[in-house]
């Protein structure tokens, strides 16, 4: 059964697939090269704090809009030019849950950022990191709310 | 100031500019060694023939929380192919955040001939240089390390508390948030991985970043890193400090400063810092 929503349980199904640290590092980075900032009909520098990921020292941001079929399509922007692992995660969410409805997404665990980067990273970037995920779950909660 | 050595500092000798980097790559004696926070950094792209040294996988033993031991520092500079007479040059993200820690760590165990390129990856880029993504491979060397130092450099929390008994000097260079015991905004995590907030009794919040030049992230002159630390903060350069913050990683830029750009001969890092302090039964706190 599959513990995460959407297509996001296949990315996570590649990463499982990795033993090599290395390799691993390669597909995060390949992920992070396609990133893309969040476009200006969504959000405009600078930035309101209220898109502002607490406790991410990344500077990430994250936007949510509803696409015409009531899916969910999530938009991002990481500031700081050496968030690597913000970035890549910001594609890995985007792929893995742009397009599910709120409902599909609520169920969204910080236990994805171990399953992605692994068990020993570090505290503060684990916690930023868990604040995406945090703040995506949240913002489908919100859309969620708003249809009722 | 263009020149690190018109700064004033004590021993500019511990930094080397972009340019001195860009002309010693293909010098033998020089390793040149980036450390990052993130570890995905260094594999987009790196100083060509530089090597990667990761804080949590290179330099802290993997099962108790220490750094390594002699056999384990010999093992990892093998692989850096590096001999005691190898000039290291440490940058890195974040203002040489992690570089000046992995400079800390070298230093612990005797390698002096480290230094810092002055402004790190920030500078590097800014300026246009070339980067690669081709990881260099060096044949292992045979390196015998001295044992591991504690006594100079590093201070443990019973250290601190003898410390506090006489009145010594103390810098907490986390974030000013962070010296105030002010709650972060992430539900369901504990403040800094500590139950309680707030900092050691009478530790002088300077944030370590305040030694930077934040447009490049180059070292502040002599002249203002003492109107911080001195005039405004009030240090006495004669006497012990001990700098600390949360796992000991940014109190070691401090130690950089303190030590190698303003002279201080007593200077020490507590590395267990507020993840020990903040967790420990009954030591003192102030907010």
């Amino acid at each position: 059964m599959s513990r995460f929503p959407g297509s996001l349980q296949t990315i996570i199904d590649e990463f499982k697939a990795i033993d090599d640290a290395n390799m691993r590092g390669e597909l995060l980075i390949e992920f992070a090269d396609k990133f893309i900032d969040v476009p200006e009909t969504i959000a405009k520098r600078p930035f309101p704090k209220t898109h502002l990921v607490p406790g991410c020292e990344s500077e990430a941001y994250i936007w949510c809009t509803k696409l015409d079929d009531g899916g969910l399509k999530f938009h991002f922007a990481v500031e700081n030019p050496h968030g690597v692992s913000a970035k890549s995660l910001a594609v890995i969410l985007d792929e893995g849950l742009s397009g599910h409805n709120a409902d599909e997404i609520l169920g969204l665990s910080e236990e994805l950022v171990y399953e992605i980067f692994g068990r020993n990273i570090s505290m503060g970037k684990g916690q930023g990191l868990m604040g995406m995920v945090a703040m995506v779950r949240g913002l489908a909660m919100q859309q969620r709310a708003a249809q009722l | 100031m263009d020149s690190i050595k018109d700064r004033g500092y004590s021993h500019s000798n511990v930094l080397v500019s972009t340019d001195w980097v860009a002309e010693n790559l293909a010098n033998p004696n020089v390793r040149i060694i980036e450390s990052n926070e993130d570890q995905l950094l260094y594999k987009t792209g790196h100083i060509p023939g530089a090597v990667e040294v990761d804080w949590v996988n290179d330099l802290n033993d993997q099962l108790v929380r220490d750094y390594l031991q002699q056999s384990q520092f010999e093992e990892l500079a093998s692989n850096l192919g590096i001999s005691k007479d190898t000039t290291l040059v440490f940058y890195g993200d974040k203002n040489n955040w992690w570089a000046a820690y992995a400079l800390w760590v070298f230093r612990l165990f005797g390698h002096t001939n480290s230094k810092i390129m002055d402004g790190g990856r920030l500078k590097w880029e800014k300026e246009g240089r070339e980067l690669t993504r081709e990881v260099p491979s060096y044949k292992p060397s045979s390196y015998e390390a001295q044992s591991r130092d504690d006594s100079s450099y590093r201070a443990f929390r019973d250290d601190v508390l003898k410390h506090l008994g006489t009145g010594g000097q103390l810098v907490d260079v986390r974030s000013p948030e962070e010296f105030s015991g002010e709650r972060l905004h992430m539900p369901d995590y504990p403040n800094e991985g500590a139950l309680r907030g707030g900092h050691i009794p009478g530790a002088k919040s300077i944030p370590w970043a305040r030694a930077i030049n934040p447009e490049n992230g180059t070292f502040k002159t002599a002249d203002e890193l003492r109107a911080i630390y001195e005039d405004e903060k009030g240090l006495k350069p004669n006497e012990e400090v001990i700098a600390y913050c949360r796992i000991g990683e940014r109190s070691s830029h401090t130690w950089f400063v303190l030590h190698y750009l303003l002279g201080y001969d007593k200077v020490r890092n507590y590395d267990g810092s507020w993840t020990e302090w903040g967790n420990s039964v009954g030591v003192p706190i102030e907010k």
